[in-house]
């Protein structure tokens, strides 16, 4: 510490006096989660807006669903918080609907479902998976969190002005050109398509960050091959990441150009085409659900080697399956589009390679099955989201089997056998994984052990409530029902008040949740380091619970 | 909470009678009556009308367009052949997919119902056993000791390989299937398919190149014409059974999709666009689909109704719409010697309704039902 520049002990100078102070020292409230470089803090910043966020996007879904209880327009017409005022005639209640599906899609996939998985527990644990003693980029990190701030309150804010009809924009997650060019005057969708940009940014600088931390900052003897099987997931998942957003970036931009400069990259009129924006939004939208699902495949496969106290079966094809569904991941996406008068070549062809991904699917759906075999199994609350995690992503694969053949498809294609399809492996495989990871981590993320009951009780009740909720689903889409409809022929009553007191069933499981945080993070007893025995052998549940400020000042030694 | 009970009981009953043969008539009346009663729900007359009204402005807009089938006056009704079958052409609150009428359908409708539903089926049960067996036999309490293994080479290239071999038995009808589908025969009619914000329109190249225009009917019209609410049409898209229809899909502002479920049709219809595609109805009847793509705020209003009928009535009703079969120009007389039914009150009598006589058994037409045309105010014609 005299007059010669930094040298590597300069920086730890302080080491041999205080090194309480260094390990474990927070900075003040603002500077501590406003200008935050820790991976931790940035994590619970996500996880907390990703609950913020699926209560807004699971309110919408309620509000939907009342809407669907019967036959006929009962709610529209009244006001809602989502674009309050908008609903002066029917064609704006109508259209307010619009808003309500495009709000509901954009917030869980965008705002709960990746924030959550990625920026959340990503974030958190792996670092600490790896051995690390934090992000590669840790300015960068705190920037991919700030970003989703502006992101959300721009998408919010687009429900208050007009969308052309009505207030908000009515385009449906997907941001289909000419609807969303053309067919939406007003900002709100201008404002729909900035505020995915800036959520897109925010995932790149995040995928980045993960992939130069996973490949850079893993401890010595941490080799790929040794990582932790969610480690691997959030790999794969940054490259999908990094490889497809810039391409839905390109796609909503033109969208902008062609609204507000005078372009036709999507109007045929001045030789553009709309199904070029179609295979754009695909490029990246098919990715997206794994992107949404592969960290949650991570998740499961730690809590099944946990609670099974065995190692996962089959380490190897675990991770090389993830690394297969993400590349195959990237060459079906026109399935999406059966019906908008594809070639029959094109379309055997993705007939065939969407059928491919069931392969490596499979491998995990066994492996997962075989790591609890001859295991010595107990159920906590995060093991039994696990298995309704396997069993509910089965039943959501084999019918995207059925929804694969371009043939079987143009019968399928939007009605509510998709919803269902698409919500089996969303709602009960992306969200279980969450649940699953939720209860998993939350003792070693506050220290603070769960409710065992409470949480039983929540995945109970919640399982049964979406089972209601999404099972009729597929009779409906049977029968022929279309989605995105907010009135039906009467025909189609039965089913959708099912899942409407479905619904009500699974809000009922959610309240079990919010009550568990709440008292736990009130009155729940100390977390052990590790609370869940030795079948939970990743670095984690070496440190203490909470672990420390900065963990791994020496870094670990992994044979 | 009632009104989910009743139709869920004539949902059952409409069922069971489409399990019946369809020459059970008498039953399909009863329960197409319980269907109506169900029908209407305390908000839809607030509702609907701006709706079916509200269309009338783009209907009416649109008229210039189909100018020509609007300007003649010698149209001023559209003969129906047809009311809705029960649990044909239509939604009947099942569980399975809605009979087909076409062959490519039913090749299609058994590749789900014989060869995809077993086998995923049989794939939930599978892993739900698998599941329910490892944690009844190891849980703690049974197997306290975990065993460490972790690989197993022959296992793993099994299920692997197995599913693999699973999906090339789907496969294979698969991509007949779809070659079939686009493998038209000869068509023996063109109809152009038109998506706007929000109705469909139909033109017939073959037949003197008139637009029929198709809004959707208010929920009283659909009920004085025995139709399902939210289905029916005013004007029904008609095509002669057992011909090759060719369709030529596209629209002229948004993105819709022009879907008829029971025939297994279903095309976007695109701006700037021409999709083709194509069907060939071997029974005579009624069907109903709706827009099948999100295209604004009445997504839900644009219903499409196709009427599969005998060459007579298809060249019966060319000639209503002043058209030609075949290069000779149609006689609007023809229409004439058609018996009209009795108009209800709401149709103003402004339209000489048309039954058709020789209708199929199965269409329970036994009387001369009150179906009216021309009162959605909406038409030119």
């Amino acid at each position: 510490m005299t007059d010669i520049a930094a040298t590597p002990s300069a920086f730890h100078a302080d080491h041999g006096h205080e090194h309480h102070h260094d390990a474990d020292h927070k900075p003040g409230f603002f500077a501590r989660w406003f200008m935050s470089t820790n991976h931790k803090d940035i994590g619970t910043l996500y996880l907390i807006f990703a609950i913020i966020a699926g209560i807004i996007g699971g309110a919408i879904s309620g509000i939907m669903r009342a809407e669907l209880a019967e036959p006929g327009i009962q709610i529209l017409t009244k006001a809602w918080p989502i674009g309050v005022g908008s609903v002066a005639t029917l064609d704006e209640a109508l259209h307010h609907w619009n808003v309500l599906i495009t709000a509901h899609g954009l917030i869980m996939v965008f705002f709960m479902v990746m924030p959550a998985m990625i920026g959340g527990f990503g974030n958190w644990f792996v670092p600490i998976m790896i051995g690390a003693p934090d992000m590669a980029f840790p300015r960068m990190n705190n920037i991919s969190f700030w970003l989703l701030i502006p992101a959300f309150t721009l998408l919010l804010g687009s429900t208050f002005v007009s969308g052309g009809t009505g207030l908000g924009a009515g385009t449906g997650w997907t941001v289909y050109a000419p609807l969303s060019t053309s067919g939406s005057a007003g900002p709100s969708v201008d404002m729909a398509i900035l505020s995915l940009h800036l959520a897109g940014a925010s995932s790149i600088l995040g995928a980045i960050n993960f992939i130069t931390t996973i490949f850079n900052m893993r401890a010595p003897g941490m080799t790929l091959h040794k990582m932790p099987l969610f480690v691997w997931s959030v790999l794969v998942t940054a490259f999908l990441l990094l490889l497809a957003l810039p391409v839905l970036a390109a796609a909503i931009t033109m969208l902008l150009t062609d609204r507000n400069f005078g372009t036709t990259f999507f109007d045929a009129s001045g030789g553009g085409d709309p199904v070029l924006y179609q295979h754009l939004f695909w490029f990246f939208g098919h990715p997206e659900v794994y992107i949404m699902i592969l960290p949650g495949f991570g998740i499961v496969s730690q809590i099944v080697a946990t609670f099974s106290r065995k190692p996962v079966f089959g380490y190897l094809g675990m991770a090389y399956a993830m690394v297969a569904i993400g590349v195959v991941g990237f060459i079906v996406w026109a399935h999406h589009m059966f019906t908008t008068g594809l070639d029959v070549n094109t379309k055997m062809y993705f007939t065939a390679a969407t059928m491919v991904i069931a392969v490596p699917t499979g491998i995990k759906i066994f492996s997962w099955i075989a790591t609890m075999w001859g295991g010595s199994m107990s159920f906590k609350t995060p093991m039994v989201w696990a298995l309704g995690f396997i069993f509910m992503f089965t039943v959501g694969g084999v019918t995207g089997v059925v929804l694969a053949n371009g043939g079987i498809d143009n019968y399928m294609h939007d009605t509510y056998y998709v919803v269902a399809h698409f919500h089996y492996v969303l709602s009960l495989g992306a969200v279980f994984g969450l649940f699953a990871g939720f209860y998993y981590w939350f003792p070693k993320i506050t220290g603070k052990m769960y409710s065992e009951v409470l949480g039983q009780l929540h995945f109970w009740i919640f399982f049964i409530g979406v089972n209601i909720l999404f099972f009729p689903m597929h009779f409906l889409g049977l029968d022929g029902m279309p989605r995105r409809i907010p009135d039906y022929p009467d025909a189609f009553a039965k089913w959708n008040g099912v899942a409407t007191h479905g619904y009500e069933v699974m809000v009922v499981g959610l309240a079990f949740f919010f009550i568990n945080v709440i008292w736990s993070l009130v009155a729940g007893p100390k977390a052990p380091d590790n609370p869940w025995g030795d079948g939970a052998t990743t670095l984690e549940w070496t440190l203490s619970s909470p672990p420390p400020y900065h963990q791994f000042e020496t870094l670990p030694r992994i044979d | 909470m009632k009104h989910l009970k009743t139709i869920l009981v004539a949902g059952m009953m409409a069922m069971t009678i489409a399990a019946l043969p369809a020459s059970a008539s008498p039953g399909a009346h009863a329960a197409a009556a319980a269907a109506g009663a169900t029908t209407p729900t305390p908000g839809d007359a607030a509702i609907n009308p701006p709706a079916a009204g509200a269309a009338a402005a783009p209907a009416g807009a649109a008229a210039p367009a189909g100018g020509e089938a609007a300007a003649k006056p010698a149209a001023p009704a559209t003969p129906q052949f047809f009311k809705p079958t029960p649990g044909i052409g239509q939604p009947d609150g099942g569980i399975h997919i809605q009979p087909q009428v076409t062959a490519i359908g039913q090749d299609a409708r058994w590749m789900h119902d014989v060869v995809l539903m077993p086998i995923i089926t049989v794939i939930c049960l599978f892993v739900l056993a698998l599941l329910l067996w490892v944690v009844a036999r190891f849980r703690r309490g049974a197997n306290p000791v975990p065993s460490r293994t972790s690989h197993n080479t022959v296992i793993e290239v099994i299920w692997t390989l197995v599913p693999v071999l699973i999906l090339v038995v789907i496969a294979v009808p698969s991509i007949k299937l779809l070659a079939a589908q686009y493998a038209p025969p000869k068509a023996d009619l063109t109809v152009k398919v038109i998506g706007h914000q929000w109705y469909w329109s139909y033109q017939y190249p073959d037949n003197g190149d008139f637009e029929i225009v198709s809004n959707i009917l208010k929920d009283d019209q659909d009920k004085a014409r025995g139709e399902p609410r939210m289905l029916g049409v005013d004007e029904r898209m008609v095509v002669p059974v057992g011909a090759v229809v060719k369709l030529i899909v596209t629209s002229d502002d948004v993105i819709h999709s022009f879907a008829v479920p029971a025939f297994w049709t279903k095309m976007d219809a695109v701006p700037g666009r021409l999709n083709e595609t194509w069907f060939k109805v071997d029974r005579p009847g009624l069907y109903y689909g709706q827009c099948s793509e999100l295209c604004g705020a009445r997504h839900a209003y644009m219903p499409i109704a196709v009427e599969v009928v005998s060459q007579e009535q298809f060249a019966q009703w060319v000639a209503a719409k002043g058209g030609t079969i075949g290069g000779a120009t149609g006689s609007t007389d023809a229409t004439a010697a058609q018996p009209a039914s009795t108009p209800t009150a709401d149709t103003a009598g402004a339209a000489s309704n048309e039954m058709a006589t020789p209708a199929p058994a199965e269409n329970a037409t036994g009387t001369a039902a009150p179906t009216a045309q021309g009162a959605t105010g909406n038409q030119g014609n």
